[in-house]
């Protein structure tokens, strides 16, 4: 049962095979009984899940059912959830149940969908091994038979190793420069950060608000289209969110292939990828070469530069938006403080780890009177040239192919003592945050019997698309069903 | 040494929004502690802010009126700075694009100059919560239901220079956002905020001194003494060949005393830079001509109909025009009472000191304009004397009644006008007074005899138990004396 | 690029993050790493470059101005540090 994708599991939902008080139970078992391995949940919810379920099958019953209604899944521990912890992996939220519901987690609570729990990330999502977390590490299910443990990329390490785990068919996520592509390759599923604007972030606890966006993990493309058809739209509560009609993402999976034309940015088969995983990224354009899709190299001139101007407007951003931890209204308070000062200090000191304090700092320091030209406004120029290398390679062609990472899942503890060596694990993803343009991860073999990840970056809004060639592709191939070894 | 004194404003205009300027909390005054704070007043995780399209409004209408520029795209910005009051750690603010561009506003100064004041900018921003600094235990209470709600933030060019053009600019402004209706501008709650900048200059010099910032004066009259007290102060240091600190000052109106606030950072550092929960705020010209359809009449074209369409003066005209509510209040008397001017004098008058004897604004006087106006009628056409009318306002403000007519009538105030009544009186009065009568008739100069008319009028309203017409009397005895 | 003790202190300050001595250490390292990365910038050629803050070329929508909000002070205090009589209590503020 738990080898099936939400489309199989929907089907048998409403065939009556199963229902989803059985389905869910089976699932938390699951959980119980596997996660001990992974770490991947912060949060198991039994009880709410069990309700849900039951409320449920009253309304498969009552004829009310959508694809969703009685479907397990799990949530990011970044998406608010009314009534259930929502921690953002960090000590300054452990104790934060918020009492109220984000945008998307009301779409799938409205869909009938029932949330198992909330998957481990790193610290505010601000890592890319999901070492960062106050709640321990996540272990990739890949490679655990070798008596390493790796990592399984990060920030959302809990949702990526949970459905490769096969503990949910399906788990939201965010991406800010890589969060979701990147775990999704390391763990060989399929995830989808989509255009900047087309998911509320409402209810989503913020890092970098220019930069991240709420999007989809699960194994095949179909159910991340599932997924996105319910969390795409407009919301009037997010100033940033796009009024623009969303399309049944499922509607255009089948389209043919034929004629699809990819670019490969050359500065994304640079020497930092290895030449293991090329051959991987390439066999599989040539799949779709084989599929009808035309190809060219195409060059994204500014790409280089993406991740140092990432790592200032995030850290900028992040620095005024963490400012609200201050152990008044909610989350960690230090110990008896002596004085506001000591309040302020003492309580961030303590509630963040190290990770968040560095770009805490380093934000401020790139905003701060005399850098403020040299760091932030240089950067905000430097990401409009990258955005303009999208917007000319999109006169030429419809999507874009490339690596997702430059190696296969690593081994704990092996990058987290240097951050910038960890930082430039994302130089193949961030700049689609950068630019705003959606990008998927799609399971495209293995390297030392580790997963990896074929990156395809779309135009703004062309999510339909990216579903659609990652769906054809998923036809012909069967990396994305490979069980952890 | 002569100094030239250089004083520039930043005011905080508390905008009367339903709602707050990023959430739909509401900002109605008096609420219990934190019963209209939300999660996103808050600043709770995830929540975002969206902008109140009436703050802009609100804004724009501002910005017509003292003839500025309208920012056509404003963007929002962080201000970086942690404190109790500023849930999220950082306040938003316009820095660079503000929705108001420079303007102006003309004061009408007491010697009759006419000042004009530039106005820098106008930005709108989000106001902070309140500490409460009463002792739970040692801590500090704080209540956000204030925090979110819209300000537009007014600063001027250091363009006055003299505590009375600054005040006059003060009440000016208070006037135009009244008028305006975008602020309720009761200063005792803090709904309309000066921060005054002063600094001095040796007389006839370019360069200018180093300036202080008084923050929070809470009444036009502490902000006079303010600057008087601050103008000294620098003033007795820089003639002691010292150097003035630039800092924040905090008045007490109360000791007229000022002190440096405490800053544990020396120099604070905003960080500003554009917030990425908000997008540029484009203003079109169809948003421009709705809120030009909303202006009402301003202080200026009020004090010139005033004095068109009720023959007033200067002075009063400009006195009656400034505040909205007043000049409402002023209109219906007028309407009432039969006579613009001497509804004019009552207004400012009687109505005016009643009110500042107790404290109360014009939206909290016990009479209405319509009482006053009928009380005005009955003055006009002689049914009661001055003296007696000033006893009929007294029962109207206390509430022993809510009509002139009724008051005349219960305390027997009705002026006696029956001339023959009247007659009789004089005589019996200037039969009792032969020697007075000898001298008046003996005087040659008219002024003289006016004056001493006077001495007759006392006997002649006590005679009439106050209830004579003195106009009547006056006219009863010239035609007697004089035959 | 590196960034000073001096630095760290001043930015640690306005962050409101206690850092001790030891921590300072690292943070020289760690931050000046960083801040090399970073500096790749300077090499762009960003003449006439408008800077971006935004992804999307999107306008600003306006909210109504309807009171939507109710009051919730009980839900939001329950998960907060230190309340009394309705009011977010902290160490006293001296202004």
């Amino acid at each position: 049962m738990h080898n099936k994708s939400v489309a199989e599991l929907s089907r048998d939902l409403e065939s009556g095979n199963v229902s989803s008080v059985e389905l869910t139970r089976d699932f938390l078992d699951r959980i119980k009984s596997e996660d001990t391995k992974y770490n991947s949940f912060i949060t198991v919810s039994e009880e709410q899940a069990l309700a849900d379920a039951k409320a449920a099958d009253e309304q498969r019953a009552a004829g009310n059912a959508t694809v969703w209604t009685g479907v397990p899944f799990a949530h990011k521990d970044l998406f608010c959830t009314e009534g259930v912890a929502t921690t953002a992996g960090s000590k300054m939220l452990a104790n934060f149940v918020p009492p109220y519901d984000g945008t998307v987690t009301a779409n799938f609570r409205q869909a009938g969908a029932v949330c198992l729990g909330k998957t481990n990330m790193d610290e505010f999502a601000m890592g890319s091994s999901n070492e960062s977390s106050f709640f321990g590490a996540v272990t990739n299910p890949w490679g655990l038979s070798n008596e390493q443990k790796r990592v399984p990329g990060g920030s959302s390490g809990g949702s990526a190793a949970a459905v490769a785990a096969r503990l949910v068919p399906a788990a939201t996520a965010t991406d800010t420069g890589g969060s979701i592509r990147q775990p999704a390759a390391l763990c060989g599923i399929t995830g989808l950060k989509p255009t900047y604007g087309r998911v509320s972030r409402y209810g989503i606890i913020s890092f970098a608000s220019s930069l991240e966006q709420g999007g989809t993990m699960a194994r095949t493309a179909e159910d991340n289209a599932l997924m996105l058809n319910i969390m795409a739209g407009f919301d009037p509560k997010d100033s940033t969110c796009v009024d623009r009609a969303v399309p049944d993402y499922t509607a255009t999976l089948n389209e043919p292939l034929k004629g699809l034309k990819i670019g490969l940015p050359k500065e994304y088969f640079s020497d930092q990828l290895s030449p293991a995983m090329e051959e991987q990224v390439r066999n599989a354009v040539k799949e779709y070469e084989a599929l009808g899709a035309t190809v060219k190299e195409v060059s994204l001139p500014n790409a280089r530069l993406a991740v140092a101007a990432y790592y200032v407007i995030a850290p900028a951003e992040a620095s005024a938006n963490l400012a609200r931890y201050d152990g008044v209204r909610f989350g960690y308070r230090c110990e008896n403080p002596k004085d506001l000062d000591d309040l302020y200090t003492r309580t961030r000191a303590e509630g963040f780890g190290p990770e968040v304090k560095r770009r805490i700092l380093v934000g401020t320091y790139a905003l701060s009177a005399g850098y403020y030209d040299a760091y932030f406004l240089k950067a905000q120029k430097v990401r409009r040239l990258i955005q303009q290398d999208f917007i000319n390679a999109f006169k030429d062609v419809d999507v874009l192919m490339s690596p997702v990472s430059p190696s296969p899942a690593f081994v704990q503890g092996e990058k987290s003592s240097d951050p910038v060596n960890m930082y430039l694990e994302d130089i193949f993803t961030i700049a689609a945050n950068l630019a705003g343009v959606p990008a998927m991860s799609v399971p495209a073999g293995f390297v030392d019997g580790l997963p990896v990840g074929l990156q395809i970056i779309g135009d703004y809004f062309d999510e339909a698309r990216l579903l659609n060639a990652a769906h054809q592709f998923q036809q012909v191939t069967d990396w994305h069903q490979a069980l952890p070894r | 040494m002569q100094w030239d004194i250089v004083i520039g404003l930043e005011i905080h205009v508390q905008l009367a929004t339903k709602t707050k300027i990023f959430s739909g909390s509401s900002t109605a005054f008096g609420a219990g502690p934190n019963t209209q704070a939300s999660a996103i007043d808050l600043a709770m995780p995830g929540t975002l802010p969206v902008p109140n399209e009436q703050a802009f409004r609100y804004a724009v209408m501002f910005g017509l009126a003292v003839d500025a520029e309208i920012g056509r795209r404003s963007v929002f910005d962080h201000k970086n700075y942690f404190y109790p009051d500023l849930p999220r750690g950082s306040q938003i603010t316009q820095m660079d694009h503000p929705i108001v561009g420079p303007g102006f506003v003309d004061v009408d100064l007491a010697d009759g100059r006419r000042k004009r004041v530039r106005i820098h900018h106008a930005h709108l921003e989000e106001d902070a919560g309140k500490s409460l600094h009463e002792d739970y235990h040692g801590m500090t209470g704080i209540d956000l239901n204030r925090a979110g709600t819209p300000l537009i933030e007014v600063v001027t060019e250091p363009d006055m220079t003299s505590a009375e053009e600054a005040v006059g600019f003060a009440r000016k402004l208070h006037s135009l956002v009244t008028s305006l209706g975008i602020c309720d501008g009761d200063m005792s709650q803090g709904s309309l905020r000066f921060d005054v900048n002063i600094s001095l200059k040796p007389k006839g010099s370019d360069t200018l001194g180093t300036r202080t910032e008084t923050k929070n004066l809470n009444s036009f009259r502490y902000m006079e003494q303010a600057i008087a007290h601050e103008v000294e102060r620098q003033m007795d240091i820089l003639e002691d060949g010292g150097q003035v600190v630039q800092e924040t000052r905090l008045y007490n109106g109360e000791r007229d005393e000022s002190r440096s606030m405490r800053t544990k950072e020396e120099a604070n550092d905003y960080r500003y830079f554009p917030c990425p929960d908000l997008l540029p705020v484009v203003i079109d010209d169809a948003f421009i001509q709705s809120a030009r359809d909303l202006l009402p009449e301003l202080p200026d074209d009020r004090k010139a109909r005033f004095k068109e369409q009720y023959g007033l003066n200067d002075y009063d005209a400009g006195l009656l025009s400034a505040d909205a509510r007043l000049a409402a209040f002023f209109e219906e008397t007028a309407k009432h009472g039969q006579d613009a001017k001497l509804a004019a004098n009552w207004v400012l008058g009687e109505f005016s000191a009643w009110l500042n004897a107790e404290d109360k604004t014009v939206s909290e006087a016990p009479i209405t304009g319509l009482q006053l106006g009928q009380l005005v009628a009955r003055i006009a056409d002689n049914t009661v004397s001055s003296s007696g009318a000033k006893k009929v306002f007294e029962a109207l403000w206390n509430g022993d009644s809510d009509n002139a007519d009724a008051v005349i009538e219960s305390q027997g105030l009705k002026q006696v006008s029956d001339t023959g009544a009247l007659e009789k009186m004089v005589d019996d009065v200037l039969a009792e007074m032969p020697d007075q009568v000898a001298q008046y008739q003996q005087e040659q100069d008219p002024k003289k005899q006016k004056k001493m008319l006077g001495g007759f009028m006392g006997p002649l309203m006590k005679a009439s138990k106050g209830q004579g017409n003195p106009k009547l009397f006056n006219e009863i005895l010239v035609r007697k004396l004089g035959g | 690029m590196s960034i000073s003790r001096e630095d760290i202190e001043k930015v640690a300050v306005l962050a409101r993050i206690r850092v001790d001595d030891a921590q300072i250490s690292a943070l020289e390292s760690d931050l000046g790493n960083i801040l090399n990365l970073v500096d790749e910038l300077s090499a762009a050629d960003t003449e006439n470059i408008e800077p971006l803050s935004h992804p999307l070329d999107a306008v600003q929508r306006l909210r109504a101005d309807e009171v939507t909000e109710t009051n919730r002070r009980e839900a939001f205090q329950a998960i907060a540090p230190a309340t009394e009589d309705g009011l977010y209590l902290v160490p006293r503020v001296i202004e």
